[in-house]
């Protein structure tokens, strides 16, 4: 064990600093669920990739930098610390990307990574249908193999993004026959193609920021399926996989909300101290941003060693999911009367953003699988409880 | 940047796990409470044997001059076993006490250490922190907190009055025993920062135990789950008693990476190190708080019974919470470090440049 940083990766982080300061907009974007919110982020992601920045973890002939988890970490950290914008595209390089380069033909790389990593096409995910939310395997949308094609019908929801997405992944029933968790295959449909109906869901924001898709015989060619027939669900699973495990959320977005709370507890401290829980809450979002670092440091050296991530991994979900949450109930009740207005509205000088934070960190017990199904997963998976 | 165990480390973790499975069992621990003075020389010989009272006694003094890092991971086996024997404490308190007086105590070092790293002499430690020393009965020689000082009291002068702690493994008691030149080893700048390494390191491996705790209760509750049925059912096959254990998991995998950066900073004499033991003790104590709770109503009345095996360890938990500083006192400190002006907080802030 060794906790410190090699000359390496001090320059590493040098470097990604000084681009940083060189290019992060001076003025935050608007947000990309408004249309030319959606257009600058994509603008944003262009230009990362030109400075190598766009996937640092991707290699170097696909314009990353093979940097290892370690490097991804300091990368991240440096990103959240220079208040860069959001990652619109985060959907392809996070989750499907590692997904392609596990899965993927090398033709199917070549056709989808690097325009993935320029942010020329952004992806939505397509897993939830009306009827299958936590219960994924009950996916009805088919996929009804003809000829070289798959003709897809039926309906997507809840997907991010997707107002504006150029393609959505999603897996889809191909075998009439099955049930559950056989029988389903893991397509790639362009959101452009005939028979494709993209409609808005207004989020608690009141902005459009996922959507449902109605597919009405969509032709997909079948070099868009990833992985083979009917093994959909496996391939998913190492998707979701990503998604919980590491990458969804990197330490430093929860270290960097911390720090802000500190400083918003310190600048309000007369009224803050009226509740006497405040300050303690304040404490803890920090042990806890703290704790999630390290843990997250200590999960990466082990895979770079060679490690695999296992059930233990929904214990993350829980823990940043209730932590934001936590830390954004804590920075309204220190704003008080003032928490509940708008930013940039009458007598809301000095809210900041918390308000809009607070309304998206009750999503993230809900989205990548809620916390109820993770408790299940760790109940029955990494305990090895009694299944139902 | 590396966070992992050496192989060397997780080697010896697991041969010292095997150890305790097999001696440190549940019955050999009723056993020991139904002997006078709860604690056995033969197992304090076995631990010495495998080495393990010597692994923070300097090389010099015939010890292994290994750190806390090395031995987190056993001090949470310890924990996991409820070891009664006062192991921990030795290797990660009393041990770098005594190894961190100045040269001028070289003799009573090499007098005391030796016979330590052997098994043939044991020590205790009395700490503003602790009302009471534990395991003051089998000490050979006490290092005792009086003021700024520190002084090191062969048994002989002491007079002890037991006390009774919830935990029948613990034994504590009040030290009567009269200050003198002859055995003030440290005072002044050095003798306060030496009790403050003290309380660390015994915050630290408070810490390591109550992880071991957690881990130990969570195991205990999850085979009972399988074991008693109703409605038809294993009642660990019920939503609501899952969630109990995973609520646990989520607080102990989250405590872990915590205590070991704990340990890598004290082994390292890092600035971070006190902060980095506080925040420890806080994390680790809460999971095995909240073990303890969950456990209990996981087991139905028989959790609260004598005759189950899990009060060993609640009790433990239970009792280890207040030593070595509360987690007021603890919760206070890291306050201290997150509100003062300049604290290094944010994205990249988390680890001391080399
Ligand atoms: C902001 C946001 C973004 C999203 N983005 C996407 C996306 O891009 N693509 C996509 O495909 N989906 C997306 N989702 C959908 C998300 O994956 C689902 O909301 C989630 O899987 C839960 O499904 P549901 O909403 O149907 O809830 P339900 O499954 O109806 O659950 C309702 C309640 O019942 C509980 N429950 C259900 N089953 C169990 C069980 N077995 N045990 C215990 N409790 C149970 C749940 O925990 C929850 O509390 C998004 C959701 C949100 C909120």
């Amino acid at each position: 064990m060794d906790l410190a940083y090699t000359e390496q990766q001090d320059a590493f982080r040098a470097e990604v600093r000084a681009w940083l300061e060189q290019n992060v907009p001076a003025e935050p974007l608007p947000s990309f669920d408004t249309e030319e919110g959606f257009r600058l982020h994509r603008d944003w992601e262009r230009k990362l990739n030109e400075g190598r920045f766009g996937m640092v973890t991707w290699p170097e002939a696909l314009g990353g930098r093979g940097c290892d988890l370690i490097e991804w970490l300091i990368f991240e950290e440096e990103y959240y610390r220079a208040g860069a914008p959001a990652r619109v595209n985060q959907n392809g390089i996070f989750l499907l990307g590692p997904t392609l380069m596990e899965y993927g033909t090398e033709a199917q790389k070549a056709r989808f990574l690097p325009k993935m990593a320029t942010g020329e096409e952004i992806w939505a995910q397509g897993w939830s249908e009306p009827n299958a939310g936590s219960d994924m395997a009950a996916i009805r949308s088919k996929a009804v193999r003809d000829g070289d094609h798959y003709v897809i019908s039926g309906q997507k929801t809840w997907s991010t993004r997707a107002v504006w997405a150029d393609w959505t992944f999603g897996i889809f029933r191909t075998d009439p026959e099955s049930s559950r968790h056989r029988g389903l295959t893991f397509i790639l449909v362009p959101l452009d193609a005939p028979g494709v109906t993209v409609r808005p869901i207004p989020q608690l924001d009141g902005l459009p920021g996922f959507a449902e898709i109605f597919f009405d015989e969509v032709r997909v060619p079948v070099e868009n399926r990833l992985g083979e027939e009917g093994m959909g669900w496996n391939v998913a699973m190492a998707t979701a996989g990503f998604e919980r495990g590491l990458m969804l959320r990197s330490p430093a977005r929860f270290q960097e909300t911390a720090r802000r709370l500190v400083q918003l507890y310190r600048d309000n401290r007369a009224a803050a101290d009226i509740d006497p829980t405040v300050r303690e809450a304040v404490m803890r979002a920090w042990m806890d941003a703290e704790a999630y670092t390290l843990n997250t440091y200590m999960t990466a050296s082990r895979l770079i060693k060679g490690g695999k991530i296992g059930a233990e991994s929904s214990t993350n979900k829980i823990f940043w999911s209730e932590l934001d949450q936590q830390m954004h109930e804590t920075a309204l009740s220190i704003l008080g009367a003032r928490a509940e207005l708008k930013p940039h509205s009458v007598g809301a000088e000095g809210v900041g953003r918390w308000l809009d934070g607070f309304l998206f960190s009750q999503a993230g017990p809900i989205y990548a699988g809620t916390n109820e199904i993770q408790r299940n997963i760790i109940a029955e998976r990494m305990l090895g409880m009694p299944r139902a | 940047m590396d966070f992992t165990f050496s192989d060397d480390q997780l080697a010896f973790h697991d041969s010292v796990k095997g150890f305790l499975t097999n001696e440190v069992t549940p019955e050999a621990i009723r056993d020991l409470w139904q002997r006078d003075g709860g604690r056995s020389d033969e197992l304090w010989g076995q631990l010495a044997e495998l080495g393990l009272t010597a692994m923070t006694v300097p090389e010099q003094y015939g010890g292994l001059g290994l750190d806390a890092l090395d031995f987190v991971l056993l001090a949470q086996e310890c924990g996991y076993a409820a070891l009664p024997e006062p192991l921990v404490e030795t290797v990660m308190v009393a041990v770098p006490l005594l190894a961190g007086l100045a040269d001028e105590h070289r003799q009573l070092q090499e007098h005391w250490l030796s016979r330590v790293a052997s098994g043939e002499a044991r020590l205790a430690v009395g700490h503003p922190s602790n009302p009471l020393v534990a395991d003051a009965h089998i000490a050979d020689l006490l290092l005792l907190c009086h003021g700024d000082e520190i002084h090191a009291v062969p048994a002989q002068q002491v007079q002890l009055r037991a006390s009774e702690s919830v935990d029948p493994s613990r034994r504590l008691f009040a030290v009567d025993w009269t200050p003198s030149d002859a055995t003030r080893v440290a005072g002044g700048e050095s003798g306060r920062r030496l009790q403050a390494e003290a309380l660390d390191h015994g915050a630290l491996a408070c810490a390591a135990q109550q992880l071991g705790l957690a881990n130990r209760m969570i195991d205990i509750a999850v085979d009972y789950s399988f074991e008693r049925k109703q409605f038809g059912s294993a009642v660990g096959s019920f939503q609501a008693v899952k969630h109990l254990m995973a609520n646990v998991a989520v607080k102990a995998e989250f405590s872990r990476a915590v205590l070991y950066r704990a340990a890598f900073a004290a082994a390292r004499g890092q600035a971070n190190a006190a902060i980095a033991a506080s925040h420890a003790k806080i994390v680790a104590t809460e999971a095995a708080l909240l073990a303890a709770r969950n456990g209990i109503q996981v087991h139905g009345a028989m959790g609260y019974t004598w005759e189950v095996d899990l009060h060993i360890f609640m009790k433990r938990a239970w009792a280890l919470d207040g030593a070595w500083g509360t987690r007021g006192f603890h919760k206070a400190r890291v306050g201290d470090f997150v509100f003062a002006d300049g604290a290094p907080l944010g994205a990249g802030a988390t680890f001391e440049a080399r």
